[in-house]
């Protein structure tokens, strides 16, 4: 594993580190990022060149921005705790896998698992999602200004999953307690999963998510809310068919 | 006086014998599949059908008390920079906290880092008592990812990144409410009392090319300090091997279908997935076939009872075997002293295997705060520290006896088979004879 060269790491007009893959590798980027510790000055990073790496990101772990300019592989920014991470460009498969914390905003479309597992933090998708996204969420926040695949939310256990476009087949299939607001159209639901009545508690809580995602065009009465039946949390040979 | 046919004795089916029919009746009457704990109990090709030739006029043995049998191990030394070293090659198996009580995670703890070796978390995420005790413990990396944070991930000493297990080779889990306490919910993220169902495929990669790229990440977070172990079930080892040493790892575990689990269907665990005999050549051969022998090192488990059976192992190729259900038993499961409890729950010391109901009168497959208590953590430690010393001198005995100075010199060479089965699935000669079924087009 060749040592972090930082000498190599340059600096723009606006005091951010600026980290070009194509003259650093991939693990110098991330072990920079690790090395950080609490209170640094160095809270401005930029990356450059991407060029679709995988693991651009990963296991940042302390407050900082980081712009990445151009389009990212698989799991961009995965167990992201406390990083405000921003790809101006599209995202490859499980973007903000397992994120704890902070915020990732993807400028452009996301691939498969957006925000797999997530536990907490923000992901903002402002075009679209392919299948699976917020699959097994357990607490992280998603919105989608475009539309999503299929079998997204599926085994959700907790969080928030807002989508401006529509929805694909099977939404929120063998769902737990997550809660899921499309203002379009869903293909279909699947197992267990059935629309629900907003409340004023869920428009206020829609509110924030998109304040907090910056969306101001649309009003949270434009959507429709979607959740867990709670038919399949304990087995029963009954329910046997919705599997 | 009026002449009787003589009578027939009674026969029972060999079919339909006598559990056969109890299942039947038993499906007949609730409807729903038996689940239960632990591995398959058929009767399958075991380490017990091989034999260790020993010393002769040709080998000369070393001496049992005085000269030295090596048993150390060195396991992730492909990529990581910081490779586990291990004492004896018997390492502690994943079991969950969550499937078992705290106390008993603990006693695991303790009894692998009085012998050296490490323990695994499960599914269920890293607990305070296993961090604490294991002074090596592996994190899991389960579809589930229940508990996963990169915050333990940085304080694991290796990752396994679990594809399936022997029990249940392309199966899921299902952790039953009743056994769902505040927190085991919280570690979970999931409301309380309700099952808690753990995927078969994990969420974010599909296929071994994804899994490259997976592993990838989990060492960009980790500073590639961490070996990454890849855990399949005994469903095709050659392949599977092949598969995980292509996408990086540092380890591959192979667990056979005597391995256990804390809960699928009785169906799956003994008919899915192959014996732990059956799945050891073909692992081995594919290190062999890529020249990763030995460089990728190959954890083996299901069914290892004793010392004859890890140095059986190691001497088919192996480089660590691992333990659960015997690990579980040196802590006191299915302890006869049970005896009155286990038979109000209809069953028999030795016979137990409703792990998944959280009803265990041995205090271990249980989060009933009072039955926990049967568990004390140091004793138990101390059991398992002194089976695995056991099994290392019992290791260590047929080794001298075979003419070696470390359990890894053992080979296949030392071993015969009693059956042809046991001959074709390890790959050595029936006894009394130098045929291996197989081998040489006949």
């Amino acid at each position: 594993m060749p040592a972090t060269n930082v000498s190599k790491a340059t600096r723009d007009q606006s005091h951010a580190r600026v980290f070009d893959l194509a003259e650093l590798s991939l693990r110098e980027l991330n072990q920079a990022l690790h090395q950080l510790t609490p209170g640094s000055n160095e809270t401005a990073w930029e990356v450059l060149n991407p060029k679709g790496s995988h693991s651009v990101a990963v296991g940042v772990d302390q407050p900082v921005a980081i712009d990445v300019r151009g389009s990212v592989g698989y799991y961009c920014g995965g167990m992201n705790a406390g990083g405000t991470i921003t790809v101006h460009g599209s995202a490859g498969p499980g973007v903000g896998e397992n994120m704890m914390s902070g915020s990732i905003t993807i400028k452009g479309d996301a691939s498969q698992y957006a925000g797999a597992t997530g536990r907490g933090g923000l992901l903002v998708i402002e075009g679209n999602a392919s299948s699976r996204c917020g699959i097994s969420m357990k607490g992280i926040d998603i919105v989608v200004h475009g539309n999503i695949g299929h079998m997204s939310a599926f085994m959700a256990q907790s969080g928030n999953l807002v989508v401006l476009g529509d929805a694909g087949d099977a939404l929120g299939d063998s769902i737990y307690e997550a809660r899921l607001f499309v203002r379009g159209k869903v293909e279909s639901l699947g197992a267990d999963c059935i629309a629900k009545e907003m409340r004023p508690e869920h428009i206020e809580l829609l509110q924030g998510l998109l304040d907090r995602a910056g969306v101001t065009d649309v009003k949270p009465s434009e959507f429709k809310r979607y959740g867990s039946a709670r038919t399949l949390y304990n087995f029963n040979i009954d329910n046997a068919d919705a599997y | 006086m009026t002449y009787r046919n003589p009578p027939t004795t009674p026969r029972k089916s060999a079919t339909f014998d006598d559990y056969t029919l109890s299942e039947i009746r038993r499906a007949a009457a609730t409807g729903i599949y038996d689940i239960r704990g632990a591995g398959a109990k058929r009767k399958l090709p075991h380490f017990d059908d091989l034999l260790f030739l020993g010393a002769s006029i040709s080998r000369y043995p070393l001496e049992g008390y005085r000269e030295r049998c090596d048993t150390s191990v060195v396991l992730g030394s492909r990529h990581a920079k910081k490779p586990i070293e291990l004492k004896i090659p018997i390492t502690i198996a994943g079991m969950s906290f969550g499937s078992l009580s705290g106390p008993a995670k603990e006693a695991l703890g303790r009894g692998a880092t009085l012998s050296g070796t490490s323990t695994t978390t499960g599914d269920g995420g890293m607990t305070e008592e296993e961090r604490g005790h294991s002074k090596q413990l592996v994190y899991q990396y389960l579809p589930s990812r229940y508990g996963m944070n990169p915050r333990d991930l940085r304080r694991a000493d290796a990752i396994e990144v679990v594809v399936g297990q022997g029990a249940k080779p392309g199966g899921g889990g299902m952790l039953l409410g009743q056994k769902i306490s505040d927190r085991v919910a919280e570690m979970r993220t999931l409301p309380k009392g309700i099952d808690q169902r753990s995927a078969s495929r994990h969420p974010d990669w599909t296929g071994p090319d994804d899994l490259e790229i997976k592993i990838l990440e989990l060492r960009e977070i980790t500073d590639w300090e961490k070996p990454i172990y890849v855990k399949v079930g005994g469903a095709r080892p050659y392949y599977d091997t092949a598969l995980a040493v292509k996408a990086g790892a540092d380890v591959v575990v192979v667990d056979g279908m005597q391995g256990g689990t804390a809960a699928t269907q009785e169906v799956f665990i003994e008919n899915v997935g192959q014996p732990t005999l059956a799945c050891i050549r073909p692992a081995v051969q594919a290190l062999q076939d890529l020249g990763m022998h030995r460089k990728v090192q190959l954890i083996v488990s299901g069914g290892i009872r004793n010392g004859a059976d890890v140095a059986k192992a190691l001497a088919l190729g192996v480089d660590a075997v691992s333990i659960g259900t015997a690990a579980l038993v040196a802590l006191g499961d299915n302890d006869p002293r049970w005896e009155a409890d286990y038979n109000e729950l209809g069953t028999t010391a030795g016979a137990y295997d409703d792990w998944h109901e959280g009803r265990d009168p041995a205090g271990i497959t249980t989060q009933d705060p009072e039955l926990m208590k049967r568990v004390d953590p140091i004793a138990a430690g101390r059991r398992l520290a002194n089976y695995l010393k056991v099994m290392t001198l019992e290791a260590q005995t047929i080794a001298r006896a075979c003419g070696k100075n470390s359990l890894h010199n053992l080979e296949p060479e030392d071993l015969v088979a009693l059956t042809i089965e046991a001959a074709a699935m390890a790959g050595v000669p029936l006894a009394g004879t130098n045929w291996i079924p197989g081998k040489n087009g006949f």
